[in-house]
C-alpha cells in the first residue's frame, strides 16, 4: 500500500490538534462538543493505523469501545446544553459564571 | 503509488480541509455539515486501513446518529446563526498553540523508527473483531453498556426540566 505508519499518525495528530484548537477557540458549547468529538476520532484513527501496522485486531476493538464512549459523551453533553439553555437562556460557555458571584 | 495509497491521501486531504472548515464556520448548521464530511472521510480511511467494521460503524454512528442529534439540537434551540468565517483574532492564539503542538508531534512521529514501516494491505474480518470484542474484552463492553445506560438516565433527568414548587417531580412537560 506504500503508506508508512507515520503518515497515518500525522493525519491523526493534525485532526486532534484541529479539534483541540476548535474547542479552545469557539464559545458555543455545541462547537466545543464537536471539537471534542474530533479529538476522540483522531485517537480512533491512530488505533486503526496501529492495528494494521502490528497485525493485531485489538486496536479495532478499542475503536468500537471509544465509539461507545463518544456517543455517551455526545448524548450527555447535548442534554446538558439543552438544560443550560433552558435555565440560563444561552449556549455561550463564557456566560456560565454563576458560581463567580456577580453574574 | 497504488490505488489504495492514492485513496488514503485523497481522503486525508478531504478530512483535514473539512475539519478546518468546521472549526472556522460561524453558522452552526454549516459547521455540522462540514463535520459530517469529516466523519464520512474518517470512515473511508478506516476502510482503506483494513478496518471495514469500524468504518461502517463510523458512518452509521457518527455521521448518521451523532451528527443528526447535533442538527436536531440546533434546530430545537434555534441557535444564533452567524455568517462566514470566524474573525482571525479569535483564532490567533489557539492557532499558534496548535501549530506549535503539531510541530512537536510531527518531530516525535518522524523520530520514531517503528513508525517508518510500510503498512501491509490487509483486511480484518468483522467476525474476527466481534469475536475478540465479546471474548477477550467482554468486561469493557459491559462497562460501556452501563455507561450508555447512565448517560441515557442522566439525559432523561436533565431534559425533563425543573418541576414547579407544587408539582410532583414526574411529568413530561419542561418548566
Amino acid at each position: 500500500m506504500n503508506i508508512p505508519l507515520s503518515h497515518v499518525l500525522a493525519v491523526a495528530a493534525a485532526l486532534f490538534v484541529i479539534g483541540g484548537a476548535m474547542a479552545a477557540a469557539r464559545r458555543s458549547i455545541l462547537m466545543i462538543l464537536i471539537g471534542v468529538e474530533f479529538m476522540l476520532t483522531a485517537g480512533s484513527l491512530a488505533f486503526v493505523g496501529a492495528a494494521l501496522a502490528w497485525g493485531n485486531v485489538s486496536g479495532q476493538a478499542a475503536v468500537i469501545i471509544v465509539m461507545g464512549l463518544a456517543s455517551a459523551e455526545a448524548a450527555l453533553g447535548l442534554a446538558l446544553l439543552v438544560h443550560g439553555r433552558r435555565s440560563g437562556g444561552t449556549v455561550d460557555a463564557d456566560s456560565y459564571a454563576r458560581l463567580g458571584g456577580d453574574a | 503509488m497504488t490505488a489504495l495509497g492514492a485513496l488514503f491521501y485523497l481522503l486525508a486531504a478531504v478530512l483535514l480541509g473539512a475539519a478546518i472548515l468546521t472549526a472556522t464556520r460561524r453558522n452552526p448548521v454549516h459547521a455540522v455539515c462540514c463535520a459530517v464530511v469529516v466523519f464520512l472521510a474518517v470512515g473511508g480511511l478506516f476502510a482503506v486501513l483494513g478496518a471495514p467494521l469500524p468504518g461502517v460503524l463510523m458512518v452509521v454512528v457518527y455521521a448518521g446518529a451523532i451528527m443528526v442529534l447535533f442538527l436536531f439540537i440546533i434546530m430545537l434551540l434555534g441557535l444564533p446563526a452567524g455568517d462566514g468565517p470566524l474573525p482571525a483574532g479569535r483564532l490567533l492564539v489557539p492557532g499558534i498553540l496548535g501549530a506549535a503542538t503539531l510541530l512537536a508531534l510531527f518531530v516525535l512521529i518522524g523520530a520514531d523508527p517503528a513508525a517508518q514501516t510500510l503498512l501491509p494491505a490487509a483486511q480484518a474480518s468483522p467476525a474476527a473483531v466481534g469475536t475478540l470484542l465479546f471474548d477477550t474484552y467482554w468486561l469493557a463492553v459491559e462497562a460501556v453498556s452501563i455507561l450508555l445506560f447512565a448517560a441515557l438516565a442522566a439525559a432523561l433527568l436533565l431534559g425533563r426540566g425543573r418541576p414547579g414548587p407544587g408539582q410532583p417531580a414526574t411529568g413530561g412537560r419542561g418548566a
